[in-house]
């Protein structure tokens, strides 16, 4: 029976924006609102949305790397017990800390290019153990050959290394304290299609050997489908649909999924393409619409979405469906069409 | 195709055409073949995709058609430029032309303009974005500046920008990505050009934002009749956009097809590998299959074929010890790949 690893409870996150640089005036942006979710051991969730709608930001917020403003984290550690991870002390803050790493989005800009691949990958395991230097030796060895990286090349250093090898470091650096959570930060965007599949498929390997769970932020939504057992998407800095992944794709149940859904190029030149094209841009967080703030760009938004602000309500026969859409039930949405696909 | 030949069907002449382009690049104790042996033609309103992954040369060759390439890159062959409309530039050689002179200032931006990948940077912080479409519209189309402010706001509204008296003394810092983009594709088509290329238009922008420029760009390729190359990583864009797709590899073009032959009927093994190792939506959940290994360095590789080491088809003995021929399967379909041609005819006649 898989067990909850990880509670998210109403987490936000406000930046303070400078508007007067003289009088030091500024005003906060609520970058993340309300933001609940759970997390089940051995799953991968996917997080979605457009640019600036706060992805990274709640990522970087449940590793403890941005401190929220409000609401908890509450992890369930291997020895069976809760803790508040966003007000840890010390002491049991360097404990569990090697238990959730990061793997970046830009294989280029992460590794430091004055240290050999050895140290990057070795340094985690430095901090956060006392072993000796042969232990160590063994253990980086051993995992660069888990990632497919030959052992004999980690006296170099990252720049004579491609973009797949490097990410692969990256990887091999975020797995060596065997951590229970990775949160995969855009980590196959920068790659090639050919070398994406690569990573993605070691990624799956990784995650069946170990049981690692991921938190997967994408605006890829193909490799979404790819890899998740559940989506979350996000629009404005809240979760405005979270299902399981055939639910989000076959099903959606809020306009803005519909949406992206739609806006993918498919690649398959016979597609019909009726596609659902969102008038404007995103709003601008500092200034966000009222009422839905989905509703300025929203197909169907009635007089009721500009005022009121819709909940977050799980929908359908087994309640595992959250939509945040007044008309979620009522609304027929369409999800990836199946039709003329290609092969 | 030789000069006579042309001038006996003026109506088959393509508006470019691009023959046995070289682009080679000195590195410190070599020379990379960044570009090598590529030959494709553009027709006139058509739109010709070119895929590939990083580093295939897709981006030299568009640039090398504006005589864009920095010094370094030495380029040789023939990129022959037909006007429809100007009849002083018939079978004109970009590649001979210098690349400051005066004849090919006249064409680029006029005839021929871009769009760049990352629309922050294709802009000027410090000029307004309505000076820096002026600019262009100054140099080609009318010296009058009244003149050439309405032509600019007429562009800033097809473009589908709403407010175009205000904008037009904005800064592009004003402007988020996507209606950066489309300030940048206002600017090439301000002058109304028989050819655009466009270069990764779409990559830096959100799906729904990419939704709104790809359905831009048709509509105005509809209004205006221009031809487009669109450089791309992203086969979605390719399908949704292209009549015609080259497929790059390692500087090479390994085939050539109309789009529905390359999605439907792919033939070389990395294009097949392409379309296999993406991601698409709508599949079932299952394992993707990569092409091992890595793109290796475009030297040393005149004489074998450059995805030898990553094919799954490959024939010992023959793919890895001489040129790849290019092999014409249908009258629209073009594959560069021993496995179609008759290499043993091949070895008999040589």
């Amino acid at each position: 029976m898989p067990e909850r690893i990880l509670q998210v409870t109403d987490l936000n996150k406000e930046f303070k924006v400078k508007t007067n640089k003289i009088f030091k005036r500024s005003i906060p942006v609520k970058v993340l609102k309300d933001i609940t979710f759970d997390l089940v051991e051995g799953e991968t969730l996917s997080i979605v949305g457009e640019s600036g709608s706060g992805k990274t930001t709640l990522g970087r917020c449940v590793l403890k790397g941005l401190d929220a403003t409000s609401g908890e984290v509450i992890y369930q550690t291997e020895d069976d017990r809760e803790v508040d991870y966003l007000n840890l002390n010390k002491e049991d803050f360097k404990k569990y800390r090697k238990d959730i790493q990061m793997i970046f989005q830009d294989p280029y800009s992460a590794l430091n290019p004055r240290m050999t691949v050895y140290d990057i990958i070795s340094e985690p395991l430095i901090t956060n153990f006392d072993l000796e230097k042969r232990e160590v030796e063994e253990l980086v060895g051993d995992i660069a050959k888990k990632v497919g990286l030959n052992p004999s090349l980690m006296k170099r250093y990252p720049h004579a290394f491609s973009g797949g090898q490097r990410q692969r470091i990256a990887i091999a650096r975020a797995l060596i304290t065997q951590p229970r959570i990775i949160v995969c930060d855009e980590a196959v965007s920068a790659l090639d299609v050919s070398i994406q599949a690569q990573i993605i498929n070691l990624l799956g390997d990784l995650q069946k050997e170990f049981g690692i769970t991921y938190i997967f932020i994408s605006h890829d939504l193909s490799v979404v489908q790819t890899i998740s057992d559940r989506v979350a998407v996000m629009h404005l800095g809240r979760i405005v649909e979270l299902a399981s992944v055939d639910d989000i794709f076959d099903n959606p149940k809020h306009p803005y999924t519909e949406a992206l859904l739609s806006s993918v190029p498919k690649a398959d030149p016979d597609a019909t393409s009726d596609r659902i094209i969102l008038e404007g841009e995103v709003p601008n967080p500092g200034n966000p619409p009222s009422g839905c703030e989905f509703h300025p760009r929203c197909p169907y938004a009635t007089e009721k979405c500009m005022t009121e602000i819709p909940e977050i309500k799980a929908i359908g026969k087994d309640k595992r469906h959250y939509s945040a859409c007044h008309y979620a039930e009522e609304l027929q949405l369409r999800g990836v069409d199946y039709g003329a696909k290609a092969q | 195709m030789n000069v006579n030949n042309i001038k006996q069907q003026p109506e088959e002449k393509p508006l470019l055409s691009v023959k046995n382009l070289n682009i080679e690049i000195q590195m410190d104790n070599a020379v990379l073949n960044a570009v090598d042996g590529v030959s494709f033609n553009i027709e006139k309103g058509k739109t010709l995709g070119l895929v590939g992954e990083s580093g295939c040369g897709k981006s030299l060759t568009s640039r090398s058609i504006m005589s864009l390439n920095p010094k370094e890159c030495e380029t040789t062959g023939e990129i022959l430029y037909n006007s429809t409309i100007d009849k002083k530039m018939n079978n004109v050689n970009i590649v001979d032309l210098d690349p400051t002179g005066k004849k090919v200032r006249s064409i680029r931006g006029k005839k021929i303009s871009m769009i760049f990948q990352e629309p922050m940077t294709a802009l000027s912080p410090l000029y307004t974005i309505g000076n820096q479409i002026m600019e262009a519209i100054l140099l080609h189309r009318t010296k009058n500046k009244k003149e050439a402010k309405k032509i600019a706001l007429e562009m800033l509204r097809k473009v589908g920008i709403s407010d175009e008296e205000k904008r037009f003394d904005q800064y592009p810092h004003e402007f988020s990505g996507g209606m950066r983009q489309r300030v940048v594709i206002a600017m090439a088509l301000s002058c109304n050009p028989e050819l655009l290329i466009a270069d990764e238009p779409t990559t830096a922008l959100d799906v729904t934002i990419q939704a709104q420029v790809m359905e831009l760009m048709k509509s105005l390729q509809y209004e205006f009749g221009m031809a487009i190359l669109l450089v791309t990583h992203d086969l979605g864009v390719i399908a949704e956009m292209c009549d015609e797709v080259a497929v790059m590899y390692l500087g090479k073009v390994v085939e050539k097809a109309s789009v529905r032959e390359i999605f439907y009927n792919p033939k070389h093994p990395y294009t097949k590998g392409l379309i296999k190792s993406m991601p698409k939506l709508g599949s079932e959940k299952k394992r993707l299959e990569p092409i091992e290994g890595t793109v290796p360095l475009a030297i040393n590789m005149r004489n074998k074929c450059g995805f030898y080491d990553r094919c799954s088809e490959r024939i010992a003995g023959v793919c890895d010890v001489k040129a790849v021929p290019d092999t014409q399967l249908s009258a629209d379909h073009s594959v560069r790949c021993f496995l179609y041609s008759e290499y043993g005819e091949e070895e008999k006649n040589a």
